[in-house]
């Protein structure tokens, strides 16, 4: 934001200062080299022969694939049922651990102690957004628990569901039960971020006003907080039900359970009218759980 | 009823909202707490309820000190002190009754509140209430399809459910139009006499206090600057209140209604 002076003695603005003008040209052209500079790079490393006789294979490939062998779908019920079961349960299973670990993590509802200024300044700046739970005008408190539950959400968040699969499966051994508990730890951090934020974001007002009644703590989370976060509750709830039907349909390549299974073991075989039978049922199940959970959000706001 | 000795609060960045503030009121008494923003009207009544804790000093309703209690027995306390705040705070996905009934928290045990298993006398009294504030028709309705005005009188159920010694009122009208601002005034003060209930009422419009209350304190910078009745708010105690401004037109020329209906906002009218 540059607010000039010319020399007649107007002032004019512009939005940018010339010296950030220069430089945010200056930014653009060294993008543009970066650019020109990696294609080259891939460039070198492709093999183009392969890339030109893309279109001819995959063209075979969908030939191949057609007409699907619609026969093979008597063996395809069971798996797909057991892949929106891994979905729900996991979904489920997760929600009951999120909760808990959101309302630990939310700055507002974390158990935290009050301190004085002076302990406060004894903690390293960097930390303090992390243990800090509140800023505000009554008191300096810091909390304990909220750094632990801030780091089960990173760590559940950071691990796909595939990669949380293949160490179960070493752990309980494969089928559903390892999906379920893969799609269950990977959900949590998810669940867990978008509540405690939904959390910290409700009114304060309403939950001052419960307290004043007389209600205890359980009271004044039951009737101040739980009633705000409810739609937000059942939003999460339903996404991440929906993200997690795609994240089954791939839980069987590792021997997790589920339609995965058939999938991996045609393409081995290269039976690919099979394969194009399994991709529809996986797009049909992803149609039903968007058009399902689209139903619910739209029901509950 | 009431008596604060000496109460202090200091946030911890160093403001001073309150300094050794000395009030005592009476049973049944209402009166208006009047200042400029940031006087420490909100922090004052917080402090008696303990929303806000007070740094120093001493609160005593009836013959019980509040600043000593445990937290079991602040909640026992917090039962006798009914809150009205400005923004309704009603839970605004409950519905009214759900609203009205969660008065009854601090009497109720936590699983019958969370399974809405109220005793049948509280919702007979609920309904009384709704009744007496005319909103019988809305029991059902969600808190958030009801208009200001309708809010808060939910926010006046929602207080005297709790069958209060004391109701602290915290800016009760500065969210509402003039004509639904008097008739709020008048139905709290109204239900403060038929039950004889005490209460402090943080509230920026003069003249409206003027027409309702029996006494007016006078906040400025945590002091207490004035304490009288309301016929004596002269424009020099104004000024001493709020600093210097023309205070001729808000001051209740107490024979002469019309010209304080045109001041108060004639288009209620």
């Amino acid at each position: 934001m540059a607010i000039i002076s010319l020399p007649d003695g107007h002032r004019t603005w512009r939005r940018f200062t010339p010296r950030a003008q220069i430089l945010r040209w200056f930014g653009y052209l060294i993008g543009v080299a970066v650019f020109v500079w990696c294609w080259n790079r891939i460039s070198e490393a492709t093999t183009w022969f392969f890339v030109w006789d893309a279109p001819r294979i995959a063209g075979d490939i969908l030939t191949r694939a057609t007409p699907p062998r619609w026969s093979y779908m008597e063996k395809l019920w069971w798996p797909i049922w057991d892949t929106i079961n891994i979905a729900t349960l996991g979904t489920i299973a997760a929600l009951v651990m999120a909760v808990p670990v959101a309302f630990m993590a939310a700055r507002n509802t974390t158990p935290q102690i009050s301190v004085s200024p002076v302990v406060i300044r004894m903690i390293p700046p960097f930390l303090r957004p992390v243990l800090m739970t509140s800023t505000g005008q009554d008191s300096y408190t810091i909390g304990p628990i909220r750094p632990i539950a801030l780091l089960i959400i990173v760590s559940t968040r950071s691990i796909n569901s595939l990669i949380w699969a293949l160490l179960l499966i070493a752990i309980i051994g494969p089928g559903v039960f390892a999906g379920i508990v893969a799609i269950a730890i990977r959900s949590i951090g998810f669940c867990a971020k978008l509540l405690y934020e939904a959390i910290e974001e409700i009114d304060h007002g309403q939950v001052e006003a419960v307290t004043a009644t007389g209600g205890s703590r359980w009271q004044v989370m039951a009737y101040g907080i739980v009633p705000q976060i409810m739609p937000a509750f059942a939003g999460i709830a339903v996404f991440r039900w929906d993200i997690n039907i795609r994240e089954s349909t791939v839980l069987g390549l590792v021997g997790a359970g589920g339609i995965g299974l058939q999938l991996s073991s045609s393409l081995n075989v290269l039976a690919w009218p099979q394969v194009s039978l399994i991709l529809l049922v996986i797009l049909l199940a992803v149609v039903i759980s968007e058009w399902v959970s689209a139903k619910v959000r739209g029901a509950i706001i | 009823m009431l008596k604060l000795e000496n109460l202090t609060k200091t946030y911890p960045t160093g403001d001073q909202a309150l300094r050794n503030v000395n009030l005592e009121v009476p049973a049944g008494q209402v009166l208006a707490l009047i200042g400029p923003s940031g006087a420490g009207k909100s922090t004052l009544i917080r402090c008696i309820n303990r929303l806000v804790e007070p740094t120093a000093g001493k609160v005593w309703l009836g013959d019980v000190e509040l600043t000593s209690l445990g937290s079991g027995a602040l909640r026992r306390e917090r039962r006798r002190m009914g809150m009205i705040f400005q923004e309704y705070a009603l839970v605004e996905r409950l519905t009214v009754m759900e609203n009205v009934l969660s008065g009854r928290l601090g009497y109720v045990g936590f699983w019958r509140s969370f399974l809405r298993r109220f005793p049948q006398e509280d919702i007979d009294e609920a309904f009384r209430l709704l009744d007496r504030v005319g909103l019988l028709d809305m029991a059902d309705k969600r808190a958030d399809e009801l208009s200001g005005g309708q809010r808060q009188r939910v926010g006046i159920c929602r207080a005297l459910i709790q069958d209060p010694a004391l109701l602290l009122v915290d800016e009760p009208t500065a969210s509402l139009d003039p004509k639904t601002s008097r008739q709020i005034m008048r139905l709290i003060c109204e239900l403060c006499a038929e039950r004889g209930l005490a209460a402090i009422i943080n509230i920026h419009d003069v003249a409206l206090a003027q027409m309702f209350v029996q006494r007016v304190i006078g906040l400025r910078f945590g002091v207490i600057e004035f304490d009288g009745a309301p016929e004596q708010l002269t424009p020099d105690v104004l000024t001493a209140i709020y600093g210097e401004e023309d205070w001729e037109q808000t001051i209740r020329e107490v024979d002469d209604d019309d010209a304080q209906d045109t001041e108060t906002g004639g288009a209620a009218q």
